[in-house]
């Protein structure tokens, strides 16, 4: 038998950004295909050397032992103040935060408006799964109306207990912003797109040209009490008529730019 | 260099930026402000970070996060603020990032005023945030001990990569003196192996404050105590006046010292053998002095402005081996020298008793003069 060479290409391999270690998350959780998206973006840019990440407080609260990179973790939703300090003690370097919704869109509501509004030129991958998923599924600021969760057992009622809030929209109104965008994890679709868009994030910041934020509509099957499918299902017939893909501040600047 | 007339603030926000001070954070609070209003013009001018933050959470959290390149940085602020920096205060205790905090301490508790106070000696010194840490605290009675202070909390910092807090009463961040700025220091240029910056291909760094396991949390809380046996052993700083002789010892830091220094002077020029023990560090705490004087005085007197927040510190030296007595004004009111001298007298009179609690007394004869 004649062995032929066979000309051989690597077309896919874990990310380097990323530690050869095993996740803490949930089956059917999306995090890890959001620290992935991260991940094979700083490769791809060749950035991760020069890259300080900042983990929330929430499940991704052990997000820097997933990454190669040199990390600090925040209090809890104040991960964009300390963002803001490192950056602007290293203007050169990147700095993203990584939260979640209960992070970012409640506790943290001041830091994150803080730091738009000053237009850091950081990244913010921001995470919403519609509930608090480390404490245990109880109703996060972005939980939909009539949503059952620990602490809203009936369902949130938007009477007692308010409306969700819709983090990219509101962002998007503060000048600082030039790049603000909401993206999903619920189908490979999805997920090209949501990496796309935090390429741009990453490429905004390398850039100068403002602070930038990729919200990931994100999968807490855990939590939701469903089945991976399911949730991902869910996400699509849910979460997606109240919380609209799409981008909603594209500056002038980071429109005309080339990626 | 000259002595120039110069604010408490802003001689001390001028020496921070000569001691290398490379990112500021802050927000503004009176009688703080001109702290932060000093450096929002003088850091852009030698291209240093000034940031004015959306609050107090997040100055010390910018402050959190600078520290963990490894930079010189500081915050100031004044005791409603630093009540709410308490929480980014433990963070950085726990995480083993140098920090320094300027409190200039007001009136309260609540909003209370913005006259000088204080009433902050135990959120700082006894904790305020959660869990076992310690601050080495610095507490000037001038502007120029301000100004030497301030450098000297920046050496610390780094020394023991632990939080200095240079604690001074809203009086003496507002006074104008004359004072002797510090020469310019060059920026620092080595950083830390700790300190994140990118792992540039190398190892990765990670800073933070959680650790889940109980036994190696444990580890770490020994690690920060030791330290801080450390720091007793080296780091007690005080100042005597008229010790030698001295038959009574009043104890007072900051503006209430100073006070009580005018005073013991006048007490002396009336043949009473009194003195002043001046704690700089009020932690760590004097205590050798402090015993060592419990056995050759007759008694002390602690003068605070506040309702007697050191002066516990004091009777856990003294152990009731010997009188303590306590005068102290609360709520934005200073103490003038001559209630002091009162009060030296009253000491000197007697009859003194090592029964009860002196704050019982002190608030009974406090109550008939303000009612």
């Amino acid at each position: 038998m004649v062995m032929t060479d066979v000309p051989t290409k690597i077309v896919y391999e874990r990310p380097h950004a990323l530690d050869p270690v095993v996740t803490h998350y949930c089956p059917g959780c999306t995090h890890g295909v959001a620290h992935r998206l991260v991940a094979e973006v700083l490769d791809e840019m060749g950035i991760a050397g020069n890259t300080i990440g900042v983990a929330s407080v929430g499940c991704s609260v052990f997000a820097y032992n997933y990454f190669n990179i040199d990390f600090v973790e925040a209090s809890h939703g104040r991960a964009p103040a300390m963002a803001t300090g490192i950056k602007r003690v290293y203007p050169d370097r990147t700095v993203f935060t990584y939260q979640g919704d209960g992070d970012l869109a409640s506790i943290g509501m001041g830091e994150i408006v803080g730091a738009a509004s000053r237009g850091e030129k950081i990244t913010v991958v921001f995470i919403n799964n519609a509930n608090y998923g480390m404490t245990g599924g109880q109703m996060a600021p972005t939980t939909l109306p009539g949503q059952k969760t620990t602490s809203s057992p009936t369902g949130r009622d938007t009477d007692r207990q308010g409306f969700p809030i819709q983090t990219a929209e509101l962002l998007s109104t503060l000048e600082g912003s030039a790049y603000v965008v909401r993206r999903s994890l619920h189908s490979s679709r999805e997920i090209r797109r949501a990496k796309k868009a935090i390429r741009t994030a990453f490429e905004v910041q390398k850039h100068n040209l403002g602070f930038s934020l990729v919200e990931l509509l994100s999968t807490c099957p855990t939590n939701w009490g469903m089945s991976a499918a399911g949730s991902r299902d869910w996400i699509e017939e849910r979460m997606l008529p109240f919380y609209p893909l799409g981008d909603y501040k594209v500056s002038p600047a980071v429109a005309e730019l080339k990626i | 260099m000259a002595k120039e007339l110069i604010k408490g603030n802003t001689a001390v926000a001028e020496a921070a930026l000569r001691a290398g001070l490379e990112a500021y954070f802050g927000y503004p609070i009176t009688p703080q402000t001109e702290l932060l209003e000093h450096l929002s013009a003088r850091m852009p001018e030698l291209g240093r970070p000034f940031v004015q933050a959306e609050s107090e959470l997040g100055a010390i959290n910018m402050v959190y996060g600078a520290a963990c390149t490894g930079k010189r940085t500081m915050t100031s602020s004044s005791s409603p603020g630093v009540s709410l920096m308490m929480e980014g205060l433990s963070y950085i205790a726990g995480t083993e990032v140098p920090a320094v905090l300027v409190d200039v301490v007001r009136g309260g508790p609540g909003l209370g005023n913005i006259a000088p106070a204080q009433g902050d000696y135990n959120q700082i010194v006894h904790g305020g945030g959660h869990g076992d840490y310690h601050f080495l605290v610095l507490a000037p009675a001038s502007v120029q001990e301000a100004v030497d202070l301030t450098v000297l909390a920046f050496d610390l910092a780094e020394k023991y990569r632990n939080v200095v807090v240079v604690l001074m009463d809203g009086s003496i961040g507002q006074m104008m003196e004359p004072a002797e700025l510090p020469p310019f220091q060059p920026l620092k240029t080595e950083i830390p192996d700790w300190a994140v910056r990118g792992t540039d291909g190398g190892e990765k760094r990670i800073l933070t404050s959680i650790n889940l396991d109980p036994p190696a949390q444990e580890v770490m809380n020994l690690r920060l105590m030791k330290r801080w046996q450390e720091i007793e052993k080296n780091e007690v700083r005080f100042k005597e006046y008229y010790l030698e002789d001295a038959e009574y010892v009043v104890v007072g830091f900051g503006t209430a010292g100073r006070i009580s220094l005018s005073a013991v002077r006048a007490a002396r020029e009336q043949g009473i053998k009194v003195g002043l023990l001046r704690p700089i560090t009020v932690a760590p705490f004097p205590k050798d002095i402090l015993n060592e004087l419990t056995d050759r005085v007759k008694a002390f007197l602690v003068v605070e402005m506040n309702a007697g927040q050191m002066l516990e510190d004091v009777r856990l030296v003294v152990r009731g081996r010997k009188p303590v007595e306590f005068f102290g004004r609360m709520g934005g009111v200073m103490p003038y020298p001559d209630e002091v001298l009162t009060e030296i007298k009253r000491l000197v009179e007697g009859p003194l008793t090592t029964e009860g609690h002196p704050k019982d007394r002190w608030l009974a004869r406090l109550s008939e003069t303000i009612g």
